[in-house]
């Protein structure tokens, strides 16, 4: 058996071992990009409000019937 | 104000100071926590040796441990700026304090799985109820129920005055779970490190669990400075210095 595939194999323990650390890494994963995602969205929804706010001052209000 | 609280810390309470602050403080924050990581990771999986009676499960304990104690950190600082959230009326306090519970949340979550993916080849079962276990899982309970309660409310500073409440009201699950297995005879190991004392852990095994730990703990650090300044963010969109960030990220 290779020392890689001795490594892998955990002593046995590998189906344990490797599944925990593929949900820690996981989860944190998902720690560190949420934010990143909320940050865009944030971001862009605030400059649509902009938008709107800007083409709303450039147009004269319409007149009423 | 009190006059012996330094100008600085003062201005640091200001969201676009915090906002700077946290930026500046983050990408070293992940640096470290990228760097501890991978030096507790090579030192745990690879440098030390296999447990005599456990064999290589034990290696499990290089994330479940530091997570463990992570997820009742992060809980204590939940509950400290909750507590300085509620008392002094502070915003940032309530952003600290609103941003810490899914981080904790995490960490108590990936202590459930990784214990009961360690459980299972040990004690023969992936889940009992006993004390420790139990506690891990109201603590994670209790996190669920912040994040709930914050989001439950129209007024976001409303709610996270009420998360703060049962955030700190909660902070009595946190000795429990601590002395669980000191107070009732569990399943679950007694602890093997031991800050004041000796630790019943030879010098190769605790030196990665001592590296996975300051990884974490640098981990919620670069996290919770993400996470603030979006909420920051979030809660000063009127304001025209974070116009002027959405301005020059839109043009890029």
């Amino acid at each position: 058996m290779s020392a890689l595939q001795h490594f892998l194999a955990m002593g046995g323990y590998a189906m344990y071992v490797w599944p925990a650390y593929a949900v820690f890494f996981a989860v944190l994963v998902v720690d560190g990009v949420a934010p990143r995602l909320r940050r865009r969205r944030i971001l862009r929804e605030l400059r649509g409000r902009l938008a709107r706010q800007a083409a709303r001052e450039r147009r004269p209000s319409p007149p009423a019937n | 104000m009190a006059t012996w609280i330094p100008l600085w810390l003062h201005k640091l309470g200001s969201p676009p100071t915090f906002y700077r602050f946290a930026g500046a403080v983050m990408p070293w924050a992940m640096g470290l926590a990228l760097l501890f990581g991978v030096i507790g990771l090579y030192g745990g999986l690879v440098l030390a040796p296999p447990d005599y009676q456990q064999g290589d499960a034990y290696r499990i304990i290089f994330i479940h441990v530091p997570s463990a104690w992570m997820s009742m950190f992060v809980y204590a600082a939940m509950g400290v700026s909750g507590f300085v959230a509620l008392v002094w009326r502070i915003k940032l306090a309530e952003v600290v304090a609103m941003e810490s519970a899914p981080i904790g949340a995490a960490f108590a979550f990936i202590t459930l799985v990784t214990g009961s993916l360690w459980g299972k080849p040990m004690w023969g079962t992936w889940w009992t109820w006993d004390a420790r276990l139990t506690s891990e899982l109201v603590l994670l309970f209790l996190y669920l129920g912040v994040i709930g309660l914050y989001h439950a409310f129209e007024d976001r500073r409303q709610g996270a005055r009420a998360a703060s409440f049962l955030a700190i009201i909660g902070v009595i699950n946190v000795p429990i779970v601590h002395f669980s297995v000191v107070w009732w005879n569990t399943l679950h190991q007694g602890s093997t490190v031991n800050i004041f004392g000796h630790s019943k852990m030879p010098w190769e095994m605790l030196w990665p669990l001592l590296a996975m730990t300051l990884a974490t703990k640098c981990w919620y650090a670069a996290s919770l400075c993400r996470r603030a300044r979006t909420d920051i963010l979030a809660l000063e969109g009127g304001k025209d210095w974070v116009r002027a960030i959405a301005e020059a990220e839109g043009a890029r």
